[in-house]
This record gives structure tokens, sequence and C-alpha cells, in this order.
């Protein structure tokens, strides 16, 4: 489980995140939500290492995160799928998917989990040779999902993953979400999409300028009228 | 099946680089330096350390994406450190004619007291990867302040680094070391080795450096083939992105930089061993210029590229346009005005077509299996459009 507590990140001068406390249980689906700027990426960043935190702490089962390295935050188990794919371009999908798996060394596990991406998204496999720069959008974004997963990771951190993609396909993307957390992965998600981001999660949170205003499940954050009024346009 | 085809593919290739040694070595038995095609075995001589060194710069700038312009420092280091160990003792005081030389250590000569023509061999090679060691450890110290820097910034302050480093081997109280201006030479140089096969010789001195530059350009695809290599490259394409899947951004950049002036040091020996001399001067900052020419006309992130490109460069430098300044050129008389430095106002409207027209070089970023393999693949996509 993810704990983060009093969590402060200021970014040059803007105190980015003000005490949040977040939780995520192991195997559920957890999301936040909130406007543009209000601190959801930067969140995601300091969990994995590459902001540093000012202040507050954040714990994966039970052990710190804040001050490790980047490698060291992977290793156990958490991974991130970035804020606008930065999908490799120039290199193939089979070796993006390899840079993934770049800090295991069981040659049998990853050559297993690549099959097992590809059962996950038939399409990588149909271009596997083909550059990562030439995918569409939403194949692009199947890839740095496929990336991640290739770390083995018991946590899946997502940015945004809808940005950018026809509504479509961010149906197809959210399907894949819930089909990697069957198979036994925890999800942190960060949307702009609130109502589809709150109809997949277990649990929603909603930050306001850098600091958590409402919790929920899922399904009460969408029954919420602020929620309502400020997220989903009704 | 992928496993299975790999292998078949590193056999054709070992099988490809055999056959290639084989013909050079045969070339070296057949012409003489003095024959008309005589020309050939310099190209080839100097076609391959260029070959080298383009080839350990696209490592850095075409594959890890760090501009880099300190080719030639860490080339005159190689040089230096080989020309130094190399001189035979008689010849110390002839070379430094105006120093009291300090090192009086000739390795190829050491060990061909107890081993005779092997212990040459051996000496040879030893000075040669001392010559790479010195350069890549020169890499090590250069690299923990200037590897923080990006692009630009990264440029002008290697290529401070190279011409600091040709000052400083220039400078008259170094002298005792370095010779100071003065060139070194009577050192271990390719027009010297021979093979001695049941009491004929056999001329190596085409192969020598060729042989060099082949097993260095395997290395360094085999590395650019590697994990690390795919780190590399994803370090060029998306520092954030390499970062995010645990690559360790200062460690991989350093490792990059070392191997590339470790193999740039390797060339600037086999440089020294070709032209007989080892000379500061010889090292400028347009040197690094030309290898970065090499670079970019055969194709950045290219291998095969840059050894084309370099082999053309040094054939159409050296070779095919020489008549231009003789005043002749393909048997045509031309008229007076022609000579003396005509052959580079050629020359550099040749490279502007060849960059007009080739924007990302002669091979892209393909490699020579890449043009076997392109084929195979159209027929299927073809085949899926026309469904």
């Amino acid at each position: 489980m993810l704990k983060i507590k009093d969590l402060h990140v200021s970014y040059g001068g803007i105190h980015a995140l003000r005490g949040i406390d977040l939780e995520v249980p192991d195997g559920k689906i957890v999301t936040l939500i909130g406007a543009n700027g209000a601190g959801k990426s930067t969140a995601l960043r300091t969990i994995s290492g590459l902001v540093k935190a000012e202040s507050g702490s954040i714990t994966y089962d039970g052990k710190e995160l804040l001050g490790q390295p980047i490698y060291k935050i992977l290793e156990m188990g958490i991974a991130m799928v970035p804020e606008g794919r930065r999908i490799l371009t120039n290199l193939t999908v089979l070796e993006n998917l390899k840079i993934g798996a770049y800090l295991r060394k069981d040659k049998a596990g990853i050559e297993r989990d690549i099959q097992w991406v590809y059962s996950l998204f038939p399409r990588l496999q149909e271009r596997s040779w083909q550059l990562g720069g030439t995918l569409s959008g939403g194949e692009q974004q199947m890839l740095a999902v496929g990336r991640a997963l290739m770390s083995r990771p018991k946590l899946m951190m997502m940015d945004e993953p809808s940005l950018g993609l026809a509504p479509l396909v961010v149906r197809d993307i959210f399907e894949i979400i819930k089909e990697i957390n069957r198979q036994g992965v925890t999800v942190l998600l960060i949307e702009q999409n609130a109502n589809m981001a709150l109809k997949t999660a277990d649990y929603g949170y909603v930050l306001e300028t850098g600091q958590i205003t409402l919790t929920g499940t899922g399904r009460e954050l969408l029954a919420n009228e602020a929620v309502k009024k400020a997220y989903l346009g009704e | 099946m992928t496993q299975k085809k790999s292998k078949k593919g590193a056999w054709i290739a070992l099988i490809a680089v055999l056959a290639w040694l084989g013909l050079v070595f045969a070339l070296d038995q057949l012409i003489k330096p003095t024959d008309k095609l005589g020309m050939l075995l310099i190209v080839l001589q100097k076609g391959s350390v260029y070959a080298l060194a383009a080839v350990s710069m696209n490592l850095l700038n075409g594959y890890t994406g760090l501009f880099s312009l300190g080719h030639a420092g860490f080339m005159l280091l190689g040089a230096y450190t080989y020309a130094i160990f190399t001189i035979p003792d008689k010849n110390r005081d002839t070379v430094y004619q105006y120093f009291h030389a300090v090192v009086r250590f000739s390795i190829p000569e050491k060990l061909s007291q107890g081993m005779g023509g092997f212990g040459t061999a051996l000496g040879v090679l030893i000075a040669l990867l001392l010559a790479g060691l010195v350069a890549a450890v020169m890499a090590y110290l250069i690299g923990l302040p200037v590897l923080r820097l990006k692009s630009d910034y990264l440029a002008i302050a290697t290529l401070g680094f190279a011409e600091i480093i040709r000052a400083v081997f220039q400078w008259s109280k170094l002298g005792p070391v370095t010779n100071g201006s003065n060139l070194l030479k009577n050192f271990a140089r390719v027009s010297k080795f021979k093979l001695e096969l049941g009491g004929t010789k056999l001329s190596l001195s085409t192969f020598v450096p060729v042989l060099i530059a082949t097993v260095s350009i395997t290395l360094i695809v085999l590395i650019v083939n590697s994990t690390y290599g795919r780190a590399f490259k994803a370090i060029r394409d998306d520092e954030v992105a390499a970062e995010a899947m645990g690559i360790n951004l200062a460690k991989h950049k350093m490792l990059s930089f070392v191997t590339s002036s470790f193999f740039a040091g390797v060339a600037g020996a086999t440089l020294a061993m070709v032209l007989s001399i080892a000379q500061a001067n010889n090292f400028k900052s347009a040197m690094t210029y030309e290898i970065l020419l090499m670079v970019v006309l055969g194709g950045i992130g290219s291998i095969t590229g840059s050894v084309i490109g370099s082999m053309l460069f040094v054939a159409a430098s050296e070779w095919w346009l020489r008549g231009l300044d003789s005043g002749s050129f393909l048997g045509i008389e031309a008229p007076g005005v022609f000579r003396n430095g005509f052959r580079l106002v050629v020359f550099s409207i040749i490279i502007m077509i060849v960059v007009l027209f080739f924007r990302k070089g002669i091979m892209g970023e393909k490699e020579l299996p890449d043009l076997f393999r392109r084929k195979k693949k159209a027929a299927p996509a073809g085949k899926e459009a026309a469904e």
C-alpha cells in the first residue's frame, strides 16, 4: 500500500503541493482528479522520484520513498506512464518494450512478459518492428503502458492516459486499465476526464491548488454536487 | 525463432568480416606502394583510421545524442601515448634532440628481447591499448564537470578541452615527455610491419590498420546492439523517459563518453602508426570537423554510414580529386588557374550537393542489414493494403 502523509513540494518558488494525504490500497484503482495546475502531475513525479519533496513522507509497504533514486523506486515495483506518453520515437516498438525492462536481469522472464504485453495489446505485436514515432496516438499510449508493465510493477501510475485521444480510443484505454488491474496491478490514475476516471476507479481524490478537497469512492464523487459542477460540467 | 535468426546473422557478419580482412591482406601483397594503384593502399590505411574515429564519434554524437567536439584532443592523447612508448631506445636521443627524454621505455622493444617478433607485435598491441586507456581516463576526468552541460554548451566545452590539450602538448616545459612542438618519429609504424613466412616477407602495412579498425568497429557494433546501446538511444530520444525507466543518466553518458574516447585514442594511435609521425599541430579542431563531416555525410546514427562516409571522404580528398591540384583531372588537362587548392573548392561543392540531396546522410539511420530487411518487409505491407 502506498501512503502519502502531509507532502509539501515546491517548484522554483511555487508551492505546488500544500500538505496532501493520500492512500492507494493494494489491488485497487485510485484516481486523482483536478484542474490544470492543481498539482496532480507534481504528486506523481514526486512519488516516482523525478521531483524532490520539501517535507512529508511517502511510504510504500512501510518503506520510505522520499530521497530514494528513481531506479530504486522502480525496483520496489512502482512504474510510471509519463504524461504525453514519451515514447522513444527512433526506437522500434520491441526496443521500447525492452527499455521498460531495463533494470531486470532475468532474460526468460523478460521474454515471457513481452508476450504478455503482446497478448494485452495485439496491435503492438503487429507493429513490433515499426519505429515508435510512426505509431498513432492511441498505439503510442498502449506502448507507453506496455513499456511500464515491462518492469513488472505492483503499482502503476498513469499521468493523463486519455490526453489527446479520440473518445473511442479513450474507452479502449480505460478497458485496458481495468484489465491490468484485474491481473493484480494496483493503479494510481491522474485524469482530466473526471467522468471516465471516476467510473473506473474504486477511490477518488479531488485536488485543488495543491490541497485535497474531497475524497470518496468513485460512485460517491460522481454523485457529489460540487464535483458535478466543477468537473463533470453539469 | 528470432534467436535463431540473429545467430544466423552473426555467422554471416563474421564470415563477411573475415573475407574483408582476407581481401585486404591479399591487396597488401599484390599492390606495391609505387604502383599506379598504390593510392588504394593509402586510402585503405587512412580511410580505416578515419572510419574508426568517425564510428567512435557517432557512438557519442549519433547514438547517445551528446554533441561533443573534443575528438581531435583524444586522438592526440592516443597518438602521443603510442609514439612515446614505442620509440626504440637507440632512437630516443635523435628524436628528442632539444630535450632530455624522460620516458626511456619501448614496450615492443622490451618484449621482443624475450619473445622475438611475437613480442614486438604484442608490444604494439599493448601500446595501442594504453593509448586508448589514457584517452579514456582523461575523458573520465573531463566528463565529470563537462557532461552536466547540454547540446551546444557541451560542444563548446569539449572543443576548448581539445585545444587546451594541443597547446599543453606543445609546451616546451613538457618537452622531455612530449618533445615540445617537434614531431615524434622513428616509432613502430606500419611500413615496418612484416610477416616472415618460410623466408618470404609479407607486407602488413595496410592489413594492420584495417585489422585494428575492423576489430574496434566490431566491438562498437556489439556495444550499440547491447542493453547499453539501447539505453544510449533512449537517452538520445528522451532523457525524461529514459530516466523514468530507471536508466542512470549520468552513468550512461559517462560510459558513452569514455568508450568513445577510448576508441578515439586507439584511432589516434593508429593514425600515428600510418603517418609514421605524431605532432600536436596535426590534431587541430579542423580534424574534429572533418570527422564530424564524415559522420554527417554517412548518416548520424548509422555505423555503416560512418564507414562509407569516411572511406569516400578519404578516397576523394587523397586520390580521386588529387589530379585537380596538379592541373589534370581524369586525364583532362585543366587550365592553370585551377591549380593549387582547386581540389578543395570542388570538394566543398560536392559536399554541399550531398548535404542538399541526402538530408540525413547517405545511409540515414539505416545499417547494411536493414537494406536487405526492408525488401522482405515491403511485400506483406503491400498485401495488407490490397486486402
